[in-house]
């Protein structure tokens, strides 16, 4: 019997838990360009600026002080104060946890949620096919911000029905995706073999169907989130989103918005944080789609 | 060791007939080769008789028993099917354990270490080769790792659909070896599609050759060398193997 030669250079390395070497292989691929590292290095800092948000902040971001309003930037108020004298640094820095709540729930609702009628949907096909498909379709031929504020204003102005909002919004485009991406695994050979092992169609989608669908659905939700901040943002800053006092960054600039030629640092630094995050998740999302790549993948 | 008789199989996918009153016995532990040009319904017998196309008229039976009336787990632990490509056949994101696994675990078989150690030895793969991924394997490794798939729920039909067609030369001798050996050693039936008939001459006690989706002629394997065929395209089929054997 002639064996074929052993690939060798993986020998070693096989000893690693499958998961670790792929996170491994997923980061060198990301590190190795400079704007997919930015982007990485960026969401670091709101994920540590989050979490150690009472230890970052320099002052309690609810304390109001009218004595002191509206001081620009100094030593004292690195990112100056607004107009009730709160420290808009510790307010930027509070509002981390409130933007990273809202992408992690939207994440959490949407992935799950379009994955489940994009691949039910793409394996089945035939009449389940359109049923599920149609509804998406009717999601999708609204403009989500315009679908967002159709539901806050029915539900209330709060931060979760925001969230709530976003996600009902924002799950379509992952479901066609996920639903092309099944088209495609569908007939493989290797979902035949399952099948006539007998498994039953849910086990052959959970076990075979979705881990192909996943790098190209974690891709689309990273791209997205940039999305999702703009319109959690944009809610907050019609009103619909979240309510003062809470430091969310888009409110910020909604009420900065009218001392803005007098005091530019208002608006300026809750807006620079906008623009930093969602250009973040959009540069990471480009880089995750190089580290995705099968090809990326097998080089273990 | 079971038998498989089809009676009267035909399929159609919209206006096209894709196979028309395929008549088949196959006699139990024998091995029964399927020849045809590409389009001509070999594959899709195969697809029928696995249910993995599942709209067809007819009749078809294992043991005399119709294998629409057995249930999912019954049909799985009497037939099982290997697969053309061994780079398409085996997920990509599942070790070898996982796919060799699946069946047991699906049809309640206790004692899954020691049946999944048993057929990575039967063919010929070190039990290691467990936590392996299928990138890991060669070609030949793979479509052994197929069979053992195919062979861990015991079967007593395997349906072969070209096994060794994406495979190199020298490692299609060894596949096919190791068939002729699993048979003789689990009394398997097969009904293999191929279309080279050198493939057949070496596996095959018989086989059928197939046209536009009919049986044009069922030949003993003899038939190959002393040209007893009867039907024009079967001899022409023949003859033009032979020169393509020589040629080579």
């Amino acid at each position: 019997m002639t064996q074929a030669p052993e690939p060798s250079l993986t020998t070693n390395r096989t000893r690693l838990p499958q998961g670790l070497v792929m996170l491994g292989n997923i980061l060198s691929v990301l590190a190795r360009t400079p704007t997919s590292l930015f982007g990485l290095v960026v969401i670091a800092l709101l994920v540590v600026m989050a979490a150690f948000a009472p230890l970052i902040a320099t002052h309690d971001p609810y304390i109001q002080n009218l004595a002191n309003t509206l001081q620009p930037p100094s030593m004292a108020h690195l990112f100056g104060t607004d107009e009730l004298g709160r420290d808009i640094f510790s307010r930027l820095v509070h509002g981390a946890r409130i933007t990273l709540t809202i992408i992690a729930l939207v994440s959490i609702v949407v992935g799950p949620i379009g994955l489940l009628f994009g691949t039910v949907a793409g394996y089945f096909g035939g009449k389940i096919d359109t049923v599920l498909m149609r509804i998406t379709d009717i999601f999708l031929s609204f403009p989500s911000l315009i679908l967002s504020l159709a539901f806050v204003a029915a539900l209330g102005p709060s931060l979760n029905n925001a969230i709530i909002a976003i996600a009902l919004t924002s799950w379509p485009p992952i479901a066609r995706l996920a639903r092309a991406e099944t088209l495609t695994f569908r007939s493989a050979d290797y979902v035949s073999a399952a099948r006539l092992q007998g498994a039953s169609s849910a086990r052959i989608i959970w076990t075979s169907i979705v881990p192909m669908c996943l790098p190209s659905v974690i891709i689309r939700l990273t791209l997205n989130m940039a999305t999702v901040i703009l319109t959690a943002a944009g809610l907050g800053f019609l009103g619909l989103g979240a309510q003062p006092p809470l430091p969310e960054w888009g409110a910020m600039i909604a009420t900065g918005r009218r001392y803005m030629i007098d005091s530019w640092w208002l608006v300026t630094f809750p807006g620079l944080a906008i623009l930093a995050v969602s250009l973040a998740f959009n540069l990471l999302g480009d880089g995750l789609r190089d580290a995705l790549d099968p090809k990326q993948m097998n080089r273990r | 060791m079971k038998s498989i008789s089809i009676k009267q199989l035909s399929v159609s996918f919209g206006a096209v007939t894709v196979l028309h009153d395929v008549d088949l016995e196959i006699a139990a532990g024998e091995c029964f080769g399927l020849v045809g040009e590409s389009g001509s319904g070999k594959s899709t017998v195969l697809r029928c008789a696995s249910l993995l196309n599942a709209t067809w008229s007819g009749k078809i039976e294992i043991d005399g028993k119709d294998i629409r009336t057995m249930s999912i787990q019954e049909r799985c632990r009497t037939m099982q099917m290997v697969f053309q490509d061994p780079y398409g056949s085996l997920h990509p994101r599942h070790s070898i354990r996982s796919a060799l696994e699946l069946g047991l675990i699906v049809n309640k078989v206790d004692d899954r270490e020691t049946k999944m150690a048993q057929a990575m030895r039967d063919v010929g793969l070190p039990v290691e080769f467990l936590d392996r991924y299928p990138h890991q394997l060669s070609g030949g490794q793979r479509q052994r790792v197929a069979i053992a798939r195919a062979l861990v729920l015991e079967p007593h039909l395997l349906l072969l659909d070209e096994p060794t067609s994406a495979l190199d030369v020298s490692v299609q001798a060894e596949v096919l070896n190791l068939l002729v050996r699993l048979r003789e050693e689990k009394g398997l039936t097969y009904l293999m599609v191929s279309h080279d008939l050198a493939v057949v001459d070496h596996m095959c006690g018989r086989f059928a050759i197939m046209q536009h989706g009919r049986i044009a002629e069922v030949l003993p394997r003899e038939a190959i060398l002393d040209g007893s065929a009867r039907d024009p395209y079967a001899r022409e089929l023949i003859a033009a193997s032979i020169e393509y054997e020589r040629a080579i």
